[in-house]
């Protein structure tokens, strides 16, 4: 694809620094950075939290914050100079020249403006609609992004639209004025992998047809690799690679990319691949998986009630249905030593089943047999004191808010110890945490801290210390790394499964992610809706799924041609 | 900037340090990093001190009358000049601080206490516990606040404890609504959830894992409720309510030297008046300063 | 789902409220400690005419019998006489409410007026002196009691500088009150073209309107500063500005409207204050309302009129509320859904 690079740059981005003033004086986010994006070349930008990629694209736009400010460098667009131009000149090449979409689409747009009006705004702005003709142009944008029913949905207001359709909304506005460069920052962060792929086609497709450029920000090396004809990689605000996707993934010259590429689970053919080499640790021996079922799940519903209210009745009148069913006859099982992957876009219901296995809701109907027992029998708020709390645990999803803010980890670990193991000897207590504390990697000095100024992994690290401080049986694992960047999800994956050899416990992994599923798990089971669509051995079902929802579930990962998939051995240059 | 404050020298070098000296060097901190807050915090201890130690130190008896010095202007002998009855105003004003202080700390007391009980229990539990205390609360803001005070003074008699009650009671809804909403939205949160595994009981969660996390907005609340009681408590003084003569409390003494003021004699409403207003003022700015003093995230 | 059925829904949801309004100004009366046979008699009664009184409002009758006879009353009218004018408390409360009605609402409006400008205008100029003024005077106006206030501006605009008329009522002595219509004093005056009590009028308006727009300037600027604040850094207002939207528009259009919502939501908090204040405020400027009406009851223990006057403000506050609610409701298209 670098047949662009004979395009003259559109972009040029020369030794850009950029600092932010806080109270503990300017930090500087972005250093000496340096990029050009050709005509109608889509330029990715890759790294992980904190690495100045979102940050070199508002300097672009000159819209950083308050507390942001360009200390030294060029932005060079289109023969202008950027970076010192006055405010006006700015605002007119923004919407027009230069457009933005961003993450969260539904936050992105004005809550109390129908869409129509906001598409209109840019348009009039920009000179591209009178008044009379706004309304018919703003239509013809809706229906560019393939927006249904365009005539209505002129007339919507954001939180009457799915977080799909905003994003189609922000891209009309971005793409109202046939600006010539787009930057996406995290365009498709936060939604379902479907829709994520919808999203991203339109934007590719819509950008080519009119030959624009596009700047892709995104932590996702896969979603950039499959998008992008070059890929520049930031660590901690310096540029550290760029290279054309082809050649990035199959020689990787900084040690940073290539452990960048190395834990994007897709390449991977075993958890250890996910880890750097001087890392690597044999495999955990492969657990006996007995025939002898820990957990039978049969007929589970949870319905939810229709909120009441004077409003709400009248809202509902003539509405048939009075709340909804989460979750409708879900059964499956899980065998002593067996890891079962639970898969499924948001909203599907996984969670709710996790929560009802978890004991931390009461089911509607269904049972739960653990060990033989069933669980159902004492309710969620009693589930407390019954004896078999100790062998059901579950690490959460979100690392930083699953802890206590003012708790130390210590104190957070030592928690279950204290009220489900009965232990009331002080340093007793401190000695169990401690070892805990070395069995997931974290240090002893880190335990009298408070979770603010711990950072995600380690967080991460005490959450799993706390699951695993009773030896539980079984362990729910609900979407413990979707919070973490690529590398600590490496890390805090391969603890997983280590911890798991060593307990023998058995997994319930809830998961969107069907990549991470597949490193982890024995079985699989994919919901949608509140029901099972497939479940099986993770190779068949991944391999030759049988329904068509998963098949479009794995289509829409986004799976770079030039990464060998599924494990295939992985270039020298890579392992280098 | 996480890394920043992960790494930070403080929290690095005294890992074990006990729960004491660490919340001392705390509140070091937020004193030497805001200069208002520590304003606030020695205005208000000087407050303190002369609601305490003021009764005994003034010059003149605060009730003694004297019609030959009846509305003498401020002097080197009475700093803030003598009243309609002779009596010395500055004396009054210092006497007068321990009885407003007292009123008003016992009425924000009263109603934080039940206010954030009934707010918890609402927050957490639901049901038709919240639906009551919900319909008890709508009641009570549906009035203006300050005429219900006037309503259940009237009502239930002309006394410094039913000041204190009337109060109470019109302050209640403000922390039995910040109580419900604050335990409500974290009666599901991740580290909630995490401590029923740990085999929590329902109370124990309530009252040592979601509680204290709910202090920091509930003191600023405490802190503006306090400047708004001390108002209140003047106002209905003011008014005639609560406080009788010749017992000296700044509302009242405002009151009488409303009918001074058209004819130029200042000094009566205005020291008192200003002393209640310094009381207001401390407390408004006491707010921000707590809220960092409790906030474990502005810990470093 | 039309905007009118969620109105009429509000209207709904208030009569539970006026239920409990009703309900509270009863017990207040009746079920507290004390006999309010006496209270209704007044200080001067003797024990027989305490008896008779007793009998007359039905005191001896079981408790939910006298709260019926209450509701009843309260159908037609009857708030029951006043004992310190001799008149029915409601006649007495009608003919005061147009001066209270009128202070309250000039001053709301003069605060308003200043304290949204003032809040914007420090939320874009953050950290400037604009700012450092807009945190003074909210600090300052959560302070000040609004009596003493009061008391200051009669001292310097009266008595010092005497550009104020004395704080006596409505009116002074010079002008004879228009023919009432409005009941509003300015507006009467001018509907028969009387300038000159036009203008005195307006002046006995303009200090305790003021005195009371202070104290209600505070919260109004603190939470349109507070709402700005938070719309400015909105991730749709960096859509807007990414977009080239001029700053004018996205000022108004994005930011301004956005902002405009909570401060919405707070009037009424705002309208409790200054109902309450307004009692004070009146009583300082010996203004003829129902607050200084129920203080002179107060004084003299007249207790169907504090009963009346507790009553008729708090139906005040509903209808006020109820306002708010409806304008909310045309304003935020979300409401729909939030219920």
């Amino acid at each position: 694809m670098s047949t662009h690079l004979h395009n003259p740059p559109l972009l040029t981005v020369r030794d850009l620094c950029v600092e932010f003033a806080t109270r503990k004086g300017p930090v500087t986010a972005v250093r000496s950075v340096n990029l050009q994006v050709a005509k109608g070349e889509t330029l990715g930008i890759v790294g992980e939290s904190g690495s100045g990629k979102s940050v070199t694209s508002y300097a672009v736009m000159r819209i950083l914050d308050r507390a942001g400010r360009i200390v030294s460098g060029g932005i060079e667009f289109g023969g202008m100079q950027l970076h010192d131009a006055p405010e006006d000149m700015m605002s007119d090449l923004r919407g027009r020249e230069i457009s933005m979409i961003f993450q969260n689409p539904r936050a992105a747009l004005n809550p109390i403006r129908t869409v129509g009006k906001q598409i209109e705004d840019v348009l009039i702005r920009h000179a591209q609609a009178t008044h009379e003709q706004a309304k018919a142009k703003a239509i013809e944008a809706l229906e560019r992004v393939r927006i249904r029913d365009a005539a209505r949905r002129y007339h919507a207001y954001p939180f009457e639209l799915s977080g799909g359709m905003c994003q189609r909304v922000v891209i009309a506005i971005a793409l109202a004025c046939k600006p010539q460069l787009l930057i996406a920052d995290e365009p498709t962060t936060g939604l379902d992998v479907t829709t994520q792929k919808a999203v991203m086609e339109l934007v590719r497709e819509l950008t080519r047809s009119e030959g624009m450029s596009t700047l892709l920000i995104t932590h996702d090396l896969g979603l950039a690799g499959e998008y992008c004809d070059r890929i520049i990689v930031m660590e901690k605000g310096e540029v550290v690679e760029q290279q054309d996707t082809a050649k990035l993934f199959t020689a990787p010259a900084h040690p940073y990319t290539r452990r960048l590429i190395r834990s994007t689970p897709h390449a991977a053919a075993t958890i250890r691949d996910l880890m750097p080499d001087d890392q690597r640790l044999p495999l955990p021996p492969t657990m006996i998986v007995s025939d002898e079922p820990l957990l039978e799940v049969k007929n589970l519903v949870k319905q939810f009630d229709a909120p009441g209210g004077v409003l709400q009745r009248i809202r509902n009148r003539g509405k048939k249905e009075a709340g909804y069913r989460a979750v409708d006859n879900v059964s499956f099982s899980i065998a002593r030593g067996e890891s079962v992957g639970l898969v499924g876009e948001s909203g599907c219901g996984k969670s709710t089943t996790s929560a009802m296995v978890m004991r931390l809701l009461d089911a509607t109907a269904g049972s739960i047999r653990f060990k033989g027992q069933e669980l159902t029998a004492v309710t969620a708020a009693a589930f407390a004191r019954s004896p078999q709390r100790r062998e059901l645990q579950m690490v959460f999803q979100d690392p930083h808010e699953s802890l206590n803010p003012r708790a130390t980890a210590a104190q957070s670990i030592a928690d279950p110890l204290l009220r489900l193991e009965g232990m009331t000897n002080n340093a007793e207590i401190r000695a169990r945490v401690e070892a805990l504390a070395t069995q997931v990697g974290l240090q002893h000095e880190l335990l009298d801290r408070l979770p603010h100024q711990l950072s995600g992994g380690q967080k991460a690290r005490v959450g799993i210390a706390r699951a695993i401080s009773t030896k539980p049986e079984l362990l729910i694992l609900d979407e413990p790394t979707a919070a973490l960047d690529v590398s600590v999800q490496a890390v805090v994956l391969n603890l997983l499964a280590d911890l798991k050899a060593e307990f023998g416990m058995s997994y319930l992994f809830v998961s969107h992610d069907l990549e991470v599923v597949r490193l982890l798990c024995d079985r699989v089971i994919v919901m949608r809706a509140g029901s099972i669509v497939e479940s099986g051995p993770t190779a068949q079902v991944l391999s030759a799924p049988q329904a068509e929802y998963t098949r479009e579930l794995l289509s829409a990962i986004p799976r770079p041609a030039h990464l060998p998939a599924h494990g295939a051995p992985v270039t020298e240059a890579v392992r280098a | 900037m996480n890394d920043a404050v992960m790494t930070s020298p403080i929290a690095a070098a005294s890992p074990r340090t006990s729960a004491w000296s660490r919340g001392f060097a705390h509140f070091r901190y937020v004193m030497t990093s805001n200069p208002v807050t520590f304003l606030a915090f020695v205005m208000l201890a000087a407050m303190i001190a002369v609601a305490v130690f003021g009764p005994s130190l003034v010059p003149h008896d605060p009730l003694a009358t004297a019609a030959d010095k009846a509305l003498k202007p401020p002097t080197w002998q009475h700093w803030f000049g003598t009243d309609q009855l002779g009596r010395d105003v500055f004396s009054r004003v210092v006497v007068a601080t321990r009885l407003d202080l007292l009123i008003s700390v016992s009425a924000v007391a009263l109603s934080f206490v039940c206010g954030a009980l009934m707010g918890a229990c609402a927050g957490y539990w639901g049901g038709w516990f919240d639906k009551l205390s919900g319909r008890m609360l709508d009641t009570i803001m549906a009035f203006p606040l300050f005429v219900l005070a006037m309503g259940i003074v009237a009502a239930a008699g002309n006394t410094i404890q039913n000041i204190v009650i009337a109060t109470a009671i019109i302050n209640l809804p403000f922390y039995a609504r910040v109580a419900r909403a604050e335990v409500s939205i974290r009666r599901n949160a991740g580290y909630v959830q995490a401590a029923r595994l740990s085999g929590n009981s329902e109370l124990r969660i309530l009252i040592a894992k979601i509680l204290p996390n709910t202090l920091p907005p509930m003191m600023v609340q405490l802190s503006l409720n306090m400047g708004w009681a001390i108002l209140n408590a003047a106002g209905l003084s003011f008014i005639g309510l609560g406080v009788r003569p010749p017992t000296a409390e700044w509302g009242i003494m405002v009151a009488e030297g409303a009918n001074y003021i058209v004819s130029g004699e200042w000094w009566l409403a205005l020291f008192p008046g200003a002393a209640l207003m310094l009381a207001v003022f401390t407390f408004n700015l006491l707010g921000d300063g707590l809220r960092d003093l409790v906030d474990p995230q502005r810990r470093t | 789902m039309g905007q009118l059925a969620i109105i009429f829904a509000r209207v709904l949801q208030a009569i539970p409220t006026l239920i409990g309004i009703i309900i509270v100004t009863f017990l207040l009366t009746r079920a507290l400690p004390g006999d309010p046979a006496a209270y209704f008699a007044g200080a001067a009664a003797t024990p027989e005419s305490i008896a008779e009184i007793r009998a007359n409002l039905g005191l001896d009758q079981p408790l939910p019998v006298q709260f019926l006879k209450y509701v009843q009353d309260l159908g037609t009218g009857n708030l029951g006489q006043s004992v310190s004018t001799g008149q029915p408390v409601a006649t007495e409360l009608l003919r005061r409410l147009p001066a209270s009605l009128e202070l309250t609402l000039t001053a709301l409006l003069l605060s308003v007026a200043v304290a949204i400008p003032l809040g914007v205008l420090a939320a874009v100029r953050q950290d400037t002196w604009i700012d450092q003024l807009c945190r003074f005077v909210v600090t300052a106006g959560v302070s000040l009691p609004t009596f003493f206030t009061g008391l200051l501006l009669v001292y310097v605009f009266y008595f010092l500088l005497g550009v104020a008329p004395a704080p006596l009522g409505r009116l002074d002595l010079m002008h004879i009150a228009p023919p009432q219509i409005t009941g509003f004093l300015v507006f009467d005056s001018l509907i028969a073209r009387e300038w000159g009590t036009a203008w005195s009028a307006a002046k006995q308006l303009l200090l305790p309107s003021i005195t009371l727009a202070l104290f209600t300037l505070a919260p109004i600027a603190r939470m349109t500063r507070a709402s700005m604040l938070q719309a400015l850094s909105s991730e749709y207002l960096r859509t807007a500005r990414a977009a080239g939207l001029s700053r004018g528009r996205v000022l108004m259009v994005y930011a301004f409207r956005n902002a405009l919502l909570p401060v919405v939501t707070t009037l009424g908090m705002v309208f409790s204050f200054t109902l309450g204040a307004n009692v004070l405020v009146e009583k300082v400027f010996a203004w003829p309302g129902i607050g200084s009406f129920a203080i002179e009851a107060l004084v003299v223990s007249d207790y169907a009129a504090v009963q009346g006057f507790v009553l008729s403000m708090a139906v005040l506050f509903v209808v006020l509320n109820l306002f708010i609610d409806t304008l909310y409701t045309l304003i935020d298209p979300r409401v729909q859904v939030d219920g």
